[in-house]
């Protein structure tokens, strides 16, 4: 019965949380906080139910007020949505667990209106990846934008005029997207998409449609910010408060990622948009100059959380690198990723946040040894993060990097893999210069300091960074159960 | 040549707003004007989803007793229509967040000219 209504339940659970929050915050003003968490684990349980669910018995779909598709809104909850619905929601869960005491501190007395307005940002999200009717997508993105507008708004004094930007941006990329579906519905007459994959192969010489899958890899790409469409990324999330940015970062720009993912293969098919046009081609070579662009202005940042945001736009590429890739190497390189960084980017802005917190500043020249003291276990998730960016093995983020060079190699585009390799060794240079005055000495006499007192972070914020950061050892050790099962995601006529 | 021209002006007009859009969110300076000109580029692309739902002939999709129901050809489509309201409310909550955000800024800097506040936030 359950797992029948599930494709429904799960955003439901996220809208019905952000409106009764507000209405239980009149009452007892500390209630936001233990609503959400529940809900967030409620949802996050019940994806794991749905995903072991669709494991064994296969695809679920719902039809919106019993109305069959093409005529009613259905929403699918099959392989791959199943999944990142699961990875953002696990990560969702730990992020707000940490959220407490950063929320407390920077935003006090809007507990509420925040914890409401995350509640929605997930709805969105949730949304985005269950539905199956274009329509409606558009409508979760702007949920889930609108939502993520607010939550950047409200940090420091620079947060507003970032999130204007981001909005304006945000807006011009949802806009094309709406214009984009506007073309396919006139042609095709369904919002459909399963319906539509099934009608677009008998008008695929059309220049209408080639026009539409423009704007909405367009669209797409600012939601994700592929270069160079990442403009909005870095200053929103820099001024975003830290509960905000750990929570965007990781999951925001991969919902974008899934989405262009779902219409790419599923939709439009591989065999059009990777042979007939050179769709795929474009969208790897942009990718991979963001790649090379991101990294290389991170290690140019002073402040970890913007040297993060950028280090964000060259990690989105990977994603990018393996949609444009078009081959099975690929697509998990893409979906391992998309997974991987979410765990990863959570925790690193976690222990960002709480840096910031702790001393004030996360100005990365003004790090030293007595980090390594001061926050033993913080420091340790970091360099457990750091390393499986930077890609060493048995961590998580080497077994996407692998796959992608794989992918690579299949294609016989060896530029990308230069970029590949280019770029792991730029993701060392930038974080092991923070590894490095953390964990050597200083040069200049450093045993005559007063002993450091260990002064580690709280504890509501240490166990979701700990947990994280264990979660990429455990991911990287299992990433052959995990790419099996991405192996069943892939989309007809891609092996 | 001509027909094609005279004969999609609704397009034509579209195309301009969507332009004059795209122009006020780049180029302009003032953020309110940049927001006027994402309102007329979301408005734009809301009229060329009403005017490609059009049918010459047609009529609004209520049942009339002397039009013949059986014909579809009688009745325009309703469904864009439909879903161009949903899009209205959600540009209406765009410049509802976005006003929210312009007082935010203007209370912070006491300016809503762009290069001015990038001057400041140095």
């Amino acid at each position: 019965m359950i797992e029948k209504n599930l494709p429904a339940i799960i955003p439901l659970l996220f809208l019905f949380a952000s409106l009764i929050i507000p209405l239980l915050g009149v009452w007892k003003k500390n209630i936001a906080y233990p609503i959400a968490a529940l809900i967030t684990l409620a949802a996050t349980i019940l994806s794991i139910f749905g995903f072991i669910h669709v494991i064994n018995n296969g695809p679920i779909n719902y039809f919106f007020g019993g109305w069959i598709p093409p005529i009613g809104i259905e929403y699918v909850y099959d392989y791959l949505s199943s999944f990142v619905v699961l990875v953002i929601n696990f990560v969702a869960l730990f992020v707000i667990a940490y959220s407490y005491q950063p929320v407390n501190i920077d935003l006090s007395g809007k507990q509420t209106a925040y914890y409401s307005v995350v509640m929605l940002l997930l709805t969105g999200f949730n949304g985005m990846i269950i539905t199956g009717d274009l329509f409606n997508l558009y409508v979760f993105i702007e949920i889930s934008s609108l939502a993520g507008y607010a939550l950047i708004g409200v940090g420091d004094k620079k947060a507003p005029f970032a999130a204007f930007k981001y909005l304006i941006i945000g807006t011009i990329g949802a806009s094309f997207y709406l214009l984009g579906i506007g073309y396919l519905y006139f042609m095709s007459g369904t919002l459909n998409m399963s319906d539509l994959a099934g009608i677009l192969p008998l008008m695929e010489e059309s220049p209408t449609i080639i026009v539409a899958l423009i704007l909405i890899v367009v669209g797409f790409g600012i939601k994700m910010a592929i270069f160079p469409m990442h403009g909005w990324l870095p200053d929103s999330y820099t001024f975003a408060p830290t509960s905000s940015s750990a929570l965007i970062a990781p999951i925001g720009t991969k919902v974008g990622a899934y989405a262009m993912i779902r219409l790419l293969y599923f939709v439009f098919g591989v065999e059009y948009f990777s042979n007939e046009l050179a769709a795929a081609d474009l969208i790897a070579v942009f990718s991979s100059a963001g790649i090379i662009f991101g990294s290389v202005l991170a290690i140019a940042q002073k402040e970890m959380k913007r040297m993060l945001a950028y280090s964000s736009v060259a990690q989105i590429g990977y994603i990018g690198l393996g949609i444009g890739l078009a081959n099975p190497f690929g697509f998990i390189g893409a979906v391992l990723h998309l997974l991987n960084h979410a765990f990863m980017k959570a925790t690193l802005f976690m222990v960002a946040g709480s840096i910031r917190m702790k001393e004030g500043h996360s100005d990365i020249y003004k790090f030293d040894d007595s980090y390594r003291k001061k926050y033993p276990w913080t420091m340790a998730a970091f360099t457990v993060a750091a390393l499986s960016m930077v890609g060493l093995p048995p961590l998580a983020g080497f077994f996407s990097k692998w796959y992608l060079a794989l992918g690579t190699i299949e294609n016989s585009s060896w530029l990308f893999l230069a970029v590949i390799l280019i770029s792991s060794l730029l993701n060392a240079v930038y974080f092991f210069r923070i590894l490095e005055k953390v964990y050597m000495k200083s040069p200049e006499g450093s045993e005559v300091k007063e002993k450091v007192k260990k002064n580690e972070i709280k504890f509501s914020m240490l166990i979701p960074i700990l947990v994280l950061a264990i979660g990429l050892i455990v991911l990287g050790i299992l990433n052959f159960i995990i790419v099996e099962h991405i192996y069943k995601m892939m989309p007809e006529g891609m092996l | 040549m001509f027909d094609f021209i005279a004969g999609h002006y609704d397009y034509w007009f579209i195309i301009l707003l969507l332009v004059i859009g795209l122009y006020g969110m780049t180029v302009k300076k003032n953020l309110v004007k940049k927001l006027i000109g994402m309102t007329i580029f979301q408005a734009a692309i809301i009229l060329f989803y009403i005017s490609s739902a059009i049918k010459v002939d047609a009529t609004v999709p209520i049942i009339i007793e002397n039009l013949s129901v059986e014909n579809p050809a009688n009745y325009i489509n309703p469904l864009p229509h439909a879903l161009m309201l949903t899009a209205i409310v959600v540009g209406v909550a765009t410049v509802g967040v976005a006003f929210a955000l312009l007082i935010l800024i203007y209370k912070n800097y006491k300016t809503l000219d762009e290069t001015e506040l990038i001057e400041l936030m140095k």
